[in-house]
């Protein structure tokens, strides 16, 4: 049977008014990579934390191949774990940091030799078997910790922020490390970050999580090309997506001087337009929709500028940035006319902060 | 190359460390050389309390002395079996105050009380409790039918010294406690976690994590309650002043006596020199095991 993880309306409540997980249904199916993605403080690392079963949900369920373990003590739940500080024993070696699972579990030593040499080979560890997480580099302390569930073979592996401690560079190596090993297992892989680069590049599939609740659960590119609402548009995506609230009229924005025909089948008296800033470019003909501003900041990243561009507007003056490439020379204070082509632009319900869509299926913008 | 600033210094740092070293030589050289040199002499009433140098006949005199024997055997009982009681004991309190429970601030401030209190009134506290006559602890066993005579505790040897043994440990094992809990919390929660997903029970997480960890206190502790029992003076003068017939008697209040009472001061020295070597030996034996459970509880090699 293929191994399978569900939650069922699981919710965490630690007092009545703080309730870190509410109502997460989701599940995870063999050789899916899953992450839960949001800001500190969304529940994710509760979550993560609950279906370890180092915490015991308030309601709801958590199904292990469709068994339910909710009540299970962690030990019995055959699930494997990496913490994000590792949590490698520190007066134990490289060798028995990997045993000492299989060995509370009893396994006869001569498997446990083999798994261990497998695990070994399979993460490059040979060398370091003897020495102590003290004398390890924070990259292969992290490569141990792995090594150490991967050697339980459990029915779910869970990850913790693995890669927060490590540097910049050593992060994108371990990260692209991470992609093929688990993707390898053919298990369920649960995975927590807050940081989007991680889950857009290893992930089968994103949750996005905000206050405890689910926003959204789709592939990474849905994720980014189809935000379902205002704060995953504004969560994913780097630099951060504009917002401006702009009136309407007979289901068409008024945008600067055009109009931008709203998705069909509604017709607000405003709504908020999204753009990514790597979209808004420097508007060529006087037809498209276009913005005046003006520049008041540029930055350098190498490959594009980010142009922090002041609108006019009638009240409070609105800035958009927008990613540009080097060939527009712009200095600080020059006026622009910055275009949003309509096909880039997402669209926001004003109050709630959902996705606008069109109502009929074939009318779906594909990106 | 010289190295100018570096020398200019450790100059410096030499001239800011000589009042330290004076004082040291002070209360510390000064008196263990005195004592040395003293007991290679014979200062007694017997000759007017003019010293005579007479070698190492008061080390011979030791080695035949019984009631030297006896009051050194008496100390290592009570070192040992207080020590070990209260690691025990220590252990426990710390595992709980560890916990998080509702009034956990004040139950810890009670643990460290008995600690805290002098050692003076904790010894006539307990000579009460162990009173023949109006004593607690004879008047719980009577009630409870236990014993139909009341016991006198403090009149018999073994009771005395199973007596001075109970009010060490009261007194005591707040502090191995308080230094173990320290300990305990300097071990991340996260490593109990991986324990427990990996199916430990709560008692192979202590046989695997926290025992290993929590070695350096250990030692630590061991090593401060060595060297505070084998000098045990304060709470057994009190409650027994040594007796009865010497079955509580240890090396310190032998040495008060020597000098003190009899006013042998030669030999008293003597005595000092041979309890301070022991006590010398028994501390670097557990130096020795600190530093090493030091290491391998960090991880280094």
């Amino acid at each position: 049977m293929d191994k399978k993880l569900d939650l069922v309306a699981l919710r965490k409540a630690y007092t009545p008014t703080v309730v870190p997980v509410k109502d997460i249904s989701l599940s995870v199916g063999a050789g899916e990579f899953l992450t839960l993605l949001g800001p500190s403080g969304c529940g994710k690392s509760t979550i993560l934390r609950l279906i370890a079963g180092l915490e015991q949900p308030s309601s709801g369920q958590v199904l292990l191949n469709g068994r339910d373990v909710s009540r299970l003590s962690p030990g019995d739940r055959n699930i494997a774990m990496v913490f994000q500080s590792y949590a490698l024993y520190p007066h134990m070696t490289v060798y028995e940091n990997i045993a000492s699972g299989l060995k509370l579990r009893k396994t006869p030593s001569g498997e446990v030799q083999s798994r261990i040499h497998e695990v070994a080979d399979f993460l490059g560890l040979h060398e370091l078997m003897n020495r102590k997480p003290g004398q390890l580099s924070g990259g292969q302390r992290q490569r141990v910790a792995v090594a150490r569930t991967l050697v339980r073979r459990p029915d779910v592996f869970l990850l913790d922020e693995p890669l927060s401690n490590l540097d910049a560079l050593l992060r994108e190596h371990v990260r692209a490390e991470l992609k093929q090993l688990f993707g390898s297992q053919n298990t369920p892989v649960v995975y927590v970050t807050h940081d989007q680069t991680e889950a857009m590049t290893l992930s089968t599939r994103v949750a996005v999580l905000n206050n405890g609740y689910l926003q959204q659960l789709d592939t990474p590119e849905r994720i980014y090309t189809e935000p379902a609402n205002r704060f995953v548009a504004g969560f994913i995506g780097s630099p951060q997506m504009n917002f401006l609230q702009v009136k309407c009229e007979a289901g068409q924005a008024i945008v600067g001087n055009s109009r931008i025909p709203l998705p069909l089948g509604s017709n607000p008296k405003e709504i908020v337009l999204g753009i990514r800033p790597e979209h808004v470019h420097v508007a060529q003909s006087s037809n498209e929709p276009a913005l005046d501003g003006q520049v008041f900041l540029v930055e350098n990243l190498g490959m594009h500028n980010l142009v922090s561009v002041r609108i006019a507007s009638g009240g409070e003056p609105i800035t958009v940035r927008a990613l540009l490439g080097m060939e527009h020379r712009l200095a600080t204070n020059t006026p622009v006319r910055l275009a949003f082509p309509p096909d880039s632009i997402h669209w926001f319900d004003v109050g709630a902060g959902d996705r606008v869509e069109a109502t009929t299926p074939s009318m779906v913008r594909n990106g | 190359m010289v190295d100018y600033v570096r020398a200019q210094e450790r100059r410096t740092g030499w001239l800011l460390t000589i009042p330290a070293i004076a004082v040291l030589a002070l209360v510390f050289a000064y008196p263990i050389l005195r004592a040395v040199w003293q007991s290679f002499f014979t200062i007694n009433l017997g000759n007017q309390l003019s010293p005579a140098f007479t070698g190492l006949d008061n080390y011979a005199r030791m080695a035949q002395d019984g009631r030297f024997w006896n009051t050194l055997w008496n100390t290592t009982i009570f070192t040992v079996a207080t020590v070990s009681l209260e690691l025990v004991l220590g252990m426990g309190i710390a595992l709980v105050l560890n916990q998080s429970f509702r009034g956990r601030g004040i139950v810890r401030t009670i643990a460290i009380l008995p600690w805290a209190l002098p050692t003076a009134l904790i010894a006539l506290a307990w000579t009460w409790i162990f009173n023949d006559q109006y004593g607690v602890v004879n008047d719980i066993l009577l009630r409870l039918g236990l014993i139909q005579t009341g016991i006198n505790w403090l009149g018999n040897p073994t009771l005395a010294m199973i007596s001075v043994i109970v009010a060490d440990v009261w007194k005591t094992t707040p502090f191995i406690s308080i230094l173990l809990l320290a300990g305990l919390q300097s071990i991340p929660s996260d490593l109990y976690e991986a324990q427990a997903i990996d199916g430990a029970s709560p008692w192979q997480s202590f046989r695997q994590v926290t025992l290993p960890l929590l070695l350096p206190q250990i030692v630590i502790a061991l090593l401060f309650r060595l060297a505070q029992a084998f000098g045990i003076f304060d709470l057994i003068s009190v409650m027994t002043g040594g007796g009865p017939g010497g079955g509580t008697e240890t090396v310190s209040l032998y040495i008060y006596a020597t000098v003190m009472r009899y006013l042998d001061f030669g030999y008293g020295a003597a005595l000092v020199v041979v309890t301070f070597l022991l006590l010398v030996l028994v501390v670097a034996i557990a130096s020795f095991f600190l530093s090493r459970s030091r290491k391998r509880a960090s991880g280094a090699v």
